[in-house]
């Protein structure tokens, strides 16, 4: 409960600070400043953004299939929220105790597929609905390359429930960490980190809100609030798979600094307050790694995506599970 | 086999496209200095980031670049070249003929016109410059002065004239007065002059008008203006 409350807040506030690093991040590559005027350097840029968005009328079309068109943003995000019930904040704040709760967290995630087809269906727009069809047919390839690299550390833990392995990787720093404790989970990270770009909708894979072919994608038809839903659930599977991410290779909620000698830097580095840093911290480098790719790469084409997926993540996340598998049979035990 | 070559290849191109944004979001703290164009290394400054927060700073331009055009009105001798060489005639000039010498330009020519009316249309103005090339004691010159969009076309125009309407009149009287004297002193020349004004204008071929010719410089732009415009019909009529 403590720690839906908290990724709740700190969601939000995310995303105000996310939205206003991206905007810099982009400039910054771009050779350019990003937002300047609004509050020293641009700061209260997002504020100003939200105070307009949430002014403006939510405009429903004539033509829209009212129910699905207004439950859809809703369904998205308490989809993708549902997914942080499950994520543990510090060593004694642990999410739903549940012990199959990364299987909860993907199957629960990719029911926003319904969200996101709902919109693009009752917009009755052909480009909502091209937009919604890609969605469908990306998160659908992704999802079994993350699943697949997911099970490949589920393999090597032998448990299912996020806290237990936080709480395995604890101990010595970065020492103990799944990434180095175990180098053959290289890989399946890398695939781990594509299909979570894909899954959550973000460039190069962001197809199906092409603005330049599909002027929105599925929330073309959206104004308002509810286009602000879009942009928050957008934000919260980066932020949901970045912790994620984190937890089962980096971590999760552990300093990164080892015992060296004597110097118990681990254990000074540990405790509630430093769990949550810790943790955060790790996951905004993950965001910063996903905003760096979305201002490097160009979007790519659909079969581009397809061939992606299926070529060449599928394949080499079974192979690293069958690596894993022998890893776990015959090197570690 | 191409399958491998591919991953390779994507790796390789993936780490070096990374490579390169993240090398240009760590330059992004240095800022380019706003330099004038005439320094050396003008074109070798490529790192940083390039916005000009234009409000705020300026790129330094030449003092008397191809922008807004001002004039130097005491220094004008109301000559109307300037006006005559406007490709598009944004420059309006009503001269009122002195009586005499006024007064003296800082080059040292003499004033022998008032300028009762001296109009720069700047929504008109192409940035030719011609005029302040023909202005004989370059007091029409362009200035580093960019900046000066409005929400109401008619303030584009610029007025550079000092008289006010009390003075024009004054000046007005003053010259009709000295005309009649003249025409009592001699009755003989007066009628011809009414009669052929406009042949006797088309002199503007001195830079400094001499006394006499630019008597009637209310009504020179007539016969003037057809000459620098091809277009024979008004010349005609």
């Amino acid at each position: 409960m403590l720690s839906f409350l908290f990724y709740l807040a700190f969601l939000l506030a995310f995303v105000v600070v996310a939205v206003y690093a991206e905007r810099k991040i982009a400039a910054f590559i771009q050779n350019r400043l990003g937002p300047m005027e609004v509050g020293p350097k641009g700061l209260l840029q997002t504020i100003a953004d939200l105070l307009k968005m949430l002014q403006k009328e939510d405009i429903r079309a004539s033509a829209v299939d009212l129910v699905p068109f207004l439950v859809a943003p809703v369904i998205i995000f308490v989809s993708i929220f549902a997914g942080y019930s499950v994520l543990p904040l510090t060593s004694t704040v642990s999410g739903a105790g549940l012990s199959s709760g990364l299987f909860l967290l993907l199957s629960i995630v990719s029911l926003d597929v319904f969200g996101i087809l709902m919109a693009g269906w009752a917009s009755q727009n052909k480009y909502s609905l091209f937009g919604a069809m890609r969605a469908v047919a990306q998160i659908i390839s992704y999802e079994i390359p993350l699943g697949l690299s997911v099970l490949s550390v589920v393999m090597i833990t032998g448990t299912l429930d996020l806290q237990e392995t936080s709480v395995m990787q604890a101990g010595n720093g970065l020492v103990t960490w799944n990434m180095v404790q175990h180098p053959v989970l290289f890989v399946p990270f890398i695939v781990f980190f594509i299909a979570g770009l894909a899954e959550s909708n973000r460039t190069p894979f962001d197809l199906p809100e092409s603005e330049s072919e599909l002027i929105g994608g599925y929330h073309t038809e959206y104004s308002g609030f509810r286009w602000g839903i879009f942009m928050l659930s957008e934000y919260g599977i980066m932020l949901l798979l970045s912790i994620l991410g984190v937890v089962l290779f980096f971590g999760g909620w552990n300093s990164p600094l080892p015992n060296i000698g004597s110097i118990a830097l681990y254990e000074l580095t540990s405790g509630e307050g430093w769990d949550v840093f810790w943790l955060l911290s790790k996951s905004m480098l993950f965001i910063f790694v996903q905003m760096w790719v979305r201002w490097t790469f160009p979007r790519l084409r659909v079969d581009q995506l397809m061939s992606l997926s299926w070529k060449y993540l599928t394949p080499a996340s079974l192979v690293m599970l069958f690596i894993c598998g022998i890893w776990k049979l015959w090197i570690i035990s | 086999m191409s399958y491998f070559k591919n991953i390779s290849n994507a790796t390789l191109t993936t780490l070096k496209g990374l490579g390169l944004s993240l090398k240009y979001f760590f330059d992004a703290r240095k800022k380019r200095k706003k330099e004038w164009v005439a320094d050396s290394n003008y074109f070798e400054r490529a790192e940083g980031t390039f916005t000009v927060q234009y409000p705020h700073e300026k790129i330094p331009v030449p003092d008397h670049g191809r922008y807004q055009l001002h004039n130097e009105i005491d220094d004008c001798i109301v000559c109307d070249k300037c006006a005559k060489i406007c490709p598009v005639d944004c420059i309006d000039i009503e001269p009122v003929r002195a009586t005499g010498v006024y007064g003296q330009t800082s080059d040292g020519t003499s004033l022998r016109i008032h300028a009762a009316k001296f109009d720069i249309d700047m929504s008109k103005c192409f940035y030719c410059g011609l005029c302040t090339v023909v202005c004989p004691t370059e007091c029409l010159t362009m200035t580093d002065e960019y900046d000066f969009s409005t929400t109401n076309i008619l303030d584009h125009n610029f007025s550079f004239s000092k008289m006010t309407e009390k003075e024009i009149a004054e000046k007005k009287s003053e010259l009709e007065s000295f005309q009649k004297q003249k025409e009592q002193k001699s009755n003989v020349s007066s009628k011809p002059v009414a009669g052929v004004k406009k042949p006797v204008i088309v002199k503007p071929s001195i830079g400094k008008p001499k006394t006499g010719k630019p008597v009637l410089g209310a009504k020179k732009e007539a016969p003037v203006k057809p000459v620098l415009k091809p277009r024979p019909i008004p010349k005609k009529k």
